[in-house]
């Protein structure tokens, strides 16, 4: 019974992670919360839905289309809500991220409508089988192991890559950066396009373990994963992903343990949050930061 | 010299006393006059009103990002609701859970309820700002957030003291337009006198500067602290004026788009400007309603289009990105109304024309 909670907590932690990835990176270079990076993920949840439930095409196709749209869709929030704003303070750039947050969750609930749709699962990621006395999904073995394959490809990317190293620099200050003649716009690109790629890959596999999709899918989620991103130390993506899986162990396992509990269950994460704003602010594996003077 | 400004001042006096008589007359006949659903739109925007001059107080005055403000008027709208419906209806209502026995024979008046609806909503807002107010910008506005959440969730769970996901129905509908303005003149002259006093100067240096007030001996935390309780009074105001006009209150109700409406009105009035919060809940509040044409069913000619929810808010969101990215001081700014200025428009724009120059920024303080 506990490793099938261990399992569960593993494949929703992990979720949880690969969507903090995008705010950590986000924030490490820009300071700024991309409140808009949960509707990303349920973009990512809708096209692949539509493209292979709506058109009949086959998965593998579809989840490239739907990363490919997620990360349009997030290039095209950096250029139109974001980029004007690069000079103004924290603040403004933060409510209109939460206006392109509240824009990409109402036109999706005009284009899509407001009703669930259930996403029909592909057989073979369902059919349970058994070893020794648990039963296991298919599902939920891939997501993790999905989703620690693509972490570690963007670790390799973030210190062994020329990219990353610009991408490094500029979280540590960007006018220097700029001025070693590295084009820090299209790093900045980069970073959201990384960035809503996973969050859609995340969306995908969301929408195939509660098989549904839904436009205000994205606030909770997102949510969450900001918590862990924050838990695990803003700026950092091991720390993301550390951030998310704690988060996932804490949700599944005092649900198991105390099912009395399971009404407050949303409300754990945000518990956490206070407490780690409270006493380390910097979280697990974020670096100190002062303010200058 | 001194005797034109007091003079000005005797002037501006009277047109502020016009200005007021004009308010209440019309207050008075409108009921007459007009039907109950544009009756309950002019509430509205006195409450919406009051809910952005307390969100104007914490976030434009005092520099503190907030984004509760739907928790503490949840708490506010609780607390009235609580107190004002009788034994009876109370008995009625709790059918998952029974009622906590203190709380069914709790009762008060209307305005008394709007009172500790408001002392209730501070108390909180105290208590969250002790640990959180050591936290800047985008760190304190993700807290509220999350305060506001986690409130969200215990009275959708609470069921013996809130009725959980039902809600509570059938509050009186006390509110009309002499106590939603009532309260609103009342908030509002409260703020004037505070961001007049050596207090809104205290609040303005920590807001612009917290280090440099610091170092000038101001006790920055207790500052922040006072000003962010005061918003939570408002806000407990408005949630719980906001409960006696629609009747029915649930946790649904004060979800993050409820102050995302009311960071709309603070940010298109203009951030630190009285006048900002007021002219943007005119604006916001009629708009948001006005716009409800595009949800509703269309039909021109033989072109027929379905209602679309969620319309409204697409068109709004755009607006406020719009006005982030293009203006984004707002209407006004940080300036406010003022007398003299309306009366040196005409000549002012007299002297423009007469000179040919190209128009400059108005200065509104003039």
């Amino acid at each position: 019974m506990f490793m099938q909670h261990f399992i569960n907590a593993l494949g929703l932690g992990s979720l949880y992670g690969l969507i903090a990835i995008g705010y950590t990176m986000v924030y490490g270079i820009l300071r700024l919360i991309n409140f808009a990076h949960g509707d990303i993920f349920m973009l990512g949840a809708y096209f692949v839905f539509f493209a292979t439930i709506q058109y009949k095409l086959p998965w593998a196709l579809g989840v490239f289309i739907a990363v490919m749209g997620a990360i349009l869709s997030g290039l095209l929030v950096d250029l139109i809500a974001y980029k004007p704003l690069r000079d103004a303070p924290r603040i403004s750039a933060l409510i209109s991220a939460i206006g392109v947050s509240f824009f990409i969750e109402n036109a999706s609930m005009v284009a899509f409508t407001a009703r669930p749709q259930a996403v029909i699962q592909p057989k073979q990621l369902v059919e349970a089988f058994s070893v020794g006395d648990i039963r296991l999904v298919p599902l939920n073995i891939i997501v993790p192991a999905i989703s620690f394959v693509l972490v570690g490809m963007l670790l390799w990317m973030i210190y062994r890559t020329k990219r990353g190293l610009a991408m490094r620099s500029i979280s540590h200050d960007i006018e220097t950066t700029r001025l070693m003649g590295v084009s820090v716009n299209r790093i900045i690109a980069l970073t959201f396009a990384i960035g809503s790629g996973l969050a859609a890959v995340a969306g995908i596999m969301w929408a195939l373990r509660y098989p549904k999709v839904e436009p205000l899918m994205g606030f909770t989620p997102g949510f969450k994963a900001f918590i862990a991103a924050v838990f695990g130390g803003v700026g950092s993506v091991p720390g993301a992903m550390l951030g998310g899986l704690a988060l996932g162990f804490i949700e599944i396992m005092s649900v198991a343990f105390f099912p009395t509990l399971s009404g407050y269950k949303d409300a754990f994460a945000f518990v956490l949050l206070v407490i780690i704003l409270l006493v380390k602010p910097t979280g697990l594996m974020g670096e100190k930061s002062e303010d200058k003077i | 010299m001194m005797s034109a400004s007091s003079g000005n001042r005797i002037r501006n006096n009277i047109l502020t006393l016009a200005a007021a008589a004009l308010l209440a007359v019309s207050l008075w006949l409108a009921p007459k006059y007009l039907d109950g659903y544009k009756i309950r739109i002019i509430n509205l925007i006195a409450i919406n009103a009051i809910l952005g001059l307390s969100l104007n107080l914490i976030y434009g005055m005092a520099g503190m990002f907030s984004l509760g403000h739907a928790g503490f008027m949840a708490i506010g709208a609780y607390v009235s609701a609580l107190l004002i419906l009788t034994p009876e209806q109370k008995s009625m209502m709790w059918i998952l859970d029974p009622i906590a026995p203190w709380l069914l024979n709790l009762h008060a008046p209307f305005y008394v309820s709007l009172l500790l609806a408001g002392i209730a909503a501070a108390f909180f807002g105290w208590l969250i700002s002790l640990p959180i107010l050591r936290l800047g910008g985008d760190y304190l506005g993700i807290a509220t957030l999350g305060f506001s959440e986690i409130l969200r969730i215990l009275i959708a769970n609470l069921t013996p003291i809130t009725n959980g996901p039902i809600g509570l129905k059938g509050i009186p509908a006390h509110t009309n337009l002499w106590v939603s303005y009532g309260c609103l003149l009342v908030l509002l002259i409260a703020v004037i006198r505070l961001m007049g006093s050596n207090f809104g100067n205290v609040m303005r240096a920590v807001r612009d500067d917290e280090i440099a007030a610091e170092t000038m001996g101001i006790n920055t935390f207790r500052t922040k602290a006072l000003a962010f309780t005061i918003g939570c009074f408002g806000a407990g105001v408005g949630g719980a004026l906001m409960g006696n006009i629609i009747t029915t209150i649930d946790a649904k109700m004060f979800t993050i788009t409820q102050t995302y409406n009311i960071l709309m009105i603070v940010v298109i009035g203009g951030l630190g400007s009285i006048t900002g919060s007021i002219l943007g809940s005119v604006i916001i509040t009629t708009m948001l309603e006005w716009l409800r044409f595009v949800e509703n069913p269309i039909t021109i000619g033989a072109f027929k289009m379905d209602g679309k929810p969620g319309m409204r808010m697409v068109i709004f969101s755009i607006l406020l990105v719009a006005v982030i990215i293009f203006r984004r001081e707002g209407i006004m700014g940080m300036r406010e109304f003022s007398w003299d200025w309306i009366l040196s428009r005409p000549a002012a724009i007299r002297n423009r024309f007469a000179s040919g120059e190209t128009p400059k920024g108005g200065d509104l303080n003039g």
